[in-house]
Parts: C-alpha cells; structure tokens; sequence
C-alpha cells in the first residue's frame, strides 16, 4: 500500500497503461512541455520525459482538433487520452464530442469503435463562470458516451484504467479541488477539503464501471453524491451520527453507466433518498437519479425527494457568493434534517 | 497531352471513366426515386463532381483512407463501396452499408477505407487529422484523403484541423470541392479571398487549384499530394474547382443561380468530357462507350433490385450498436 494524491494515482494509471499498450497515447495543451506544468493539474507532470513528446503530445490551444483527432486516431485503432484544460472548455469542442464521438459508431451501423477517453476537470474554484461549470449532465444526456467520476485516489486509478481500455468514448470527470497536487506558485484552495491522500495497493487493479461505492453505511437516509459533494456528504454524515441520524453515503463513481440498483437496495432499507450535487439543480444529473428512483422504487419512499444543487445562476466569482451557490455542508444538514424529521 | 502519359495508363482511365459514370447513373437513379417517393429523408447529389472523387481516390490504395461529408455517395463509390450496399443504405434496408442506422448521410465501409461520413460541416477535419496521426503513430505509409466544400473553411474546426495537421506533418490530402455555392450563398460573398487556397498559406501548407472538373487534372495534382504525405511531408490542399449539377438538396431547384452560369458550368460537364478525351486518345470507342454505359445502368438495375428485396431492419435493431 502507498498513499497517493488524486494527480498522482491517476499519473500511475497513465503510466502504468502506456507501458501496457503502445496505442495509448496523450493529448492536450500544456501537458508535455519541458520544464512546464503536466497539465494544468499537474497530473501528465514527467510522463513525457518517460515516454517522449510522440506519445505525450502538446497540442495548439484548439479543443475541437484535440477531441477531434482523437476520434479519428481512435477509430485507426490507437487508444488517446485527451484533456481539456477545465471543464468548461470542452464546450468549444462539443460537435467533436457529440456529433462525432459519441454517435460514430451507431452511424456506421457497429462497424468503428472509438475507444477514447476525455479527461474533463470540473468544479468551483473561485475563478468565475467560465473556469468552474460542473457540466455532467451535457454527457451523462448523450446516448454513446460513458462517463466517471471518481472521488477518491483509488477509484481515480481503476475507473481512468478501466477508462482506457474501454472500447467507447468516456468522458472522465475530475473535480480540481481534489487533485491535492502542488506545483510552483499553486496555492492550495482555502475551501478545499483536506488534503484527499487514499491508499493504493502495490499490485494493480481495475475497477468495473456501472458499479457504484457505498462509502459509508447508514439506515436513515440515503445520501447520493459524487466528487467534491462525496466530501462533504461524510462529514455530514459524521456530524448527523452525532444528533442519531444514519446517513448512507453512496457514491455512483460512474454516470453512465449508473448503478442504480446499489441506490433501490439503499432506499428500500432507509425509505428516503437525497441527491447533492455541484451542478445546478434544473435538468441536472440529480434530476436524472431522482427520476429513476421516482420510477422504480416510489413505494419504498417514505418522503418526497431530497435534492441539494447549486442555485441555477452562473458560478459567481465572489467567495462568499460561490460558497452561497454551491451546496454547502449546512444546506445539506438542513435537508436531511427536515426530512428525516417528519417520520 | 498532360496528365496522360506521365500519370494514368489506359486501363486505369478506362476504370475511371466507368467509375464517373457508375456516380452519375447512381445519383440519377435516385433522383428518380426520391421523386417517386420510394426513398426516404432528403439526398444531396453529387451530380457534376464526380472527377473530384475520381481523380483524387484513383491515387489511392484499398487500405488509404477518406473521410467525406454529407454529399457522400460521390466519395464511396470512388473509393471501392459496393452500389448495392449504398442503393440498400438510401432504401432504409438491413443489407445497407451502415445497416440502415446512417442513411445517406452516413456511408460507411471500413474495408475499403471509408469511416461513416459527417455531416457537419468541417466537423471531419479534425477527424482526417486524427486518423492521419494514427498511421503516422503506427509507422505505415497510409494516407487520408479529405474531402469537404468551399463552406466548411469558414468553420472553425476547419482551420483546427489544418492547423494541427500542418504542425505535425500528418499524412493528410485536404481535398476542397468549390461549386461556387455553400448551400445557396456564394462563396465569394462569405470570404475576401478569392479562393479557399488562399488560405493555405496561413497554416504553411503548399496548396494547388485545378479545374475540378477535369479528371485526369485533379488525378494529377492529388497524386503529388499524396506522394507528399506517404513520404512524410505533411498536407497539402487541393482545391477544385467545379459546380453541383442539382441543388444543394433534394428538394432544390437553386433558383438563385443565374441561368448562364448554370449552363456555363453544364458544358463542362466532366464526363462527356472525359469521354470525348478518351475517344480522341484511341482509348475508347464509340461502340465501347456505349458498352459501359449499357453495364452500369445494368448494375444500377442490379443494384435496386438487391435494396428493394433486402429486408427492412426490425425496430429493436435500433438499440444496437450504441456502445462497442
């Protein structure tokens, strides 16, 4: 066992599939370059030097040529990671990602597969609307695309492995606040969780997708979250065992696939279900959850509903403003209590 | 007599010649049935063209690929695709190129180096790029061949995908087909510079323009082209010039195109042309030509027959082929 950061366990799944399958190759802006970054995160940080600038490839600032020559490569059989540089660049690229990523296959009647992944850093980080959209229902909307979110180290490593040897695109959520990378001039968010550090085993492993983690038991309330707002879930969880209230934390780890017989199972024994998450609350993934639990598991409900997003505004700039839109741990307390009370 | 004894030996313009005539008949034949309404969803011809797809795929092996548009049957005949899998892709049947889950949009055959064809305009540009980069990963000496219209160079991703294929020297042939038209507007009224080449300078690439409607013309300037990029020097753009016979769609008439310039562009029709070499050369007869043309509207007939009597996909096909 060793303890590893988010950037560092999934280094060590990059890595560790490159020296696996030469058809692996990376590409992005800034995550090669001599003496530079790895990546705005840190996370590719000595992977060219391993493996050369052929397989870890700079590319011009051009999302839609990123997305879009991975496709292609794809297709020809090689196996490319791509990255945007956050989240919300990737909008530039969305026909890339859409129209050609993910309907490539069914067009040619099952005759090419585009085995490929995006990786997409998403959430708040106090840099303003374009730097900060948690944007995970645009891809878990689109028939074709996979898509993971991994929260802890652990699941970081297996889901990005597992990522890359899937034959289909994946879009690979990765939230900037768990990274716990540092680089020259990085300040350490003040609003950051502590340091996310997890184990990971010497030996290798995968972890399947469509295969959701409870990360804490409970028989009250279910509690669904990903990334950032699986943190803040389980020091909810922690603080309501206090007052008696059993929370079960239930991170999904993957959108699409989603596993949602992990959450029926949770919410027949607890009879209620709460959904946080750091995109807005209208159409959002969230929406998605409570729609199928709503479908499939109703009678097992014994309250409506519980769902904790961000306010449907734009990310704000301003700290305080920020942490107003984003669910905070109060918000989420508040909720639960509520519902849980009126049993 | 350029481009024949340097370029193409008899037996090669013979296929090509048969080749321009199998498009024309095809795209003929169905026009036809759109009209009478057997064919479903909408078709844009490739009708006039046809020495651009020609020209530019008789420089290319089964194992090259090509990357097209939405103006795709042009594009996969030339490069081998089978009349009757096309024919039962346009009639909605299981036995269709892309069985049925395309459409005439969306041609596909991997075995002869055609990846399904995009419709977005440019959105393949990128794609051809990527595709490029893989064989230039894999060190085989495969090319792609690029085809989109004069409009898709005012997309983004059209000047991305140029871009980065010019960074990275990839075995890519960005084949510009300018008909004067993006759907109805004008080319001309939608850039300042005279022609798409112009535009090549911007991203270091040579480009070279050629009468589009001039098969052995376009046969010429694509082959030193590929050459370049099978001998690892990178892109080059090809620009044709040439005229859609038919509108932009099913549908069409192209009543803003003035009535000359439409008749301009008929006389130059690339196959009576073509024909009219072949037979001035001693290549081909009178006699002979009527030959080839008696066999391939019996491949068209062939061909309808085969989609007409394919069963139609089962509705749960729908469900296929989403994930790998």
């Amino acid at each position: 066992m060793k303890k590893l950061t988010i950037a560092e366990a999934l280094r060590e799944a990059l890595r560790e599939e490159m020296l696996r399958d030469p058809t692996v190759f990376l590409i992005g802006e800034d995550i090669g370059i001599k003496d530079g970054w790895g990546g705005p995160f840190g996370v590719t940080k000595g992977l060219a030097e391993e493996f050369g600038h052929e397989r870890v490839r700079d590319t011009p600032v051009s999302e839609s040529a990123i997305i879009g020559v991975a496709v292609g490569a794809a297709m020809m059989g090689m196996r490319p990671v791509a990255e945007v540089q956050y989240g919300d660049f990737i909008f530039c690229a969305m026909d890339q990602v859409v129209n050609q990523a993910a309907k490539m296959r069914y067009m040619s009647g099952g005759q090419v597969k585009v085995p490929m992944v995006v990786r997409v850093p998403t959430g708040a980080t106090k840099r303003g609307a374009q730097h900060s959209q948690s944007p995970d229902a645009f891809f878990t909307h689109v028939p074709g695309l996979k898509v993971a979110a991994p929260s802890t180290p652990y699941d970081a490593k297996g889901l990005l492995k597992t990522a890359i040897r899937d034959d289909n695109p994946v879009i690979f959520l990765e939230h900037k606040l768990l990274y716990g990378i540092s680089r020259p001039g990085y300040k350490p968010e003040a609003r950051a969780p502590p340091q996310v550090t997890g184990e990971i085993p010497e030996e290798e492993y995968l972890i399947p997708f469509g295969h959701a983690d409870v990360k804490r038991e409970g028989k009250d309330i279910t509690l669904v979250a990903k990334l950032l707002m699986t943190y803040r879930a389980l020091s909810v969880a922690a603080k309501l065992a206090q007052e008696g209230i059993s929370v079960e934390v239930i991170d999904p780890r993957t959108l699409i696939p989603f596993d949602k017989n992990t959450v029926i199972e949770s919410v027949k024994k607890t009879g209620r279900l709460v959904i946080v998450e750091e995109d807005n609350k209208t159409g959002g993934w969230g929406a998605e959850v409570a729609a199928v639990i709503a479908e499939e598991a109703l009678d097992y409900l014994a309250t409506p509903i519980g769902r904790v997003s961000a306010f449907d505004t734009p990310i704000p700039f301003a700290p305080s403003l920020e942490d107003f839109v984003i669910p905070s741990e109060d918000r989420i307390i508040e909720v639960i209590r509520e519902m849980t009370s009126a049993s | 007599m350029t481009g024949l004894e340097i370029s193409a030996e008899e037996g090669k313009m013979l296929e090509m010649y048969r080749k321009m005539l199998e498009i024309r008949h095809f795209e003929e034949r169905v026009y036809y049935l759109f009209v009478q309404g057997v064919l479903p969803g909408t078709v844009h011809l490739y009708s006039g063209q046809e020495a651009v797809a020609v020209g530019v795929c008789s420089n290319l092996r089964k194992e090259d690929f090509i990357t097209s548009t939405h103006r795709p049957h042009g594009h996969f005949i030339a490069k081998g695709g089978g009349l009757k899998q096309l024919m039962a892709e346009l009639y909605a049947k299981k036995t269709g190129c892309s069985k049925a889950k395309g459409g005439s949009m969306h041609l596909c055959d991997l075995d002869v180096g055609m990846p399904p064809s995009i419709a977005i305009v440019a959105g393949a540009v990128p794609v051809a790029a990527g595709m490029a980069l893989a064989f230039k990963m894999k060190q085989t000496d495969q090319v792609v061949a690029c085809f989109f219209g004069d409009g898709a160079t005012n997309e983004g991703a059209w000047h991305e995908g140029i871009n980065i294929a010019a960074i990275w020297k990839l075995p890519v042939v960005f084949v510009c087909e300018n008909n004067v038209y993006a759907a109805s507007t004008r080319t001309s009224a939608m850039m300042l510079v005279k022609t798409v080449a112009d535009r090549a300078g911007a991203y270091g690439i040579p480009a070279t323009q050629v009468d589009g409607n001039d098969v052995l013309a376009v046969y010429e300037a694509t082959r030193e082209a590929v050459k370049r990029a099978r001998s690892g020097l990178g892109p080059t753009l090809v620009e044709c010039f040439t005229y859609r016979h038919s509108g932009h769609s099913r549908g069409d008439p192209a009543p803003y195109r003035p009535k000359e310039e439409v008749e301009e562009w008929l006389k130059k029709d690339p196959i009576p042309r073509f024909r009219k070499k072949l037979i001035e050369l001693n290549i081909l007869t009178k006699g002979e030509a009527e030959k080839i043309e008696r066999e391939v509207l019996a491949e068209m007939d062939d061909a309808v027959r085969f989609a007409q009597e394919s069963p139609p996909p089962s509705p749960e096909d729908a469900l296929q082929d989403v994930f790998a």
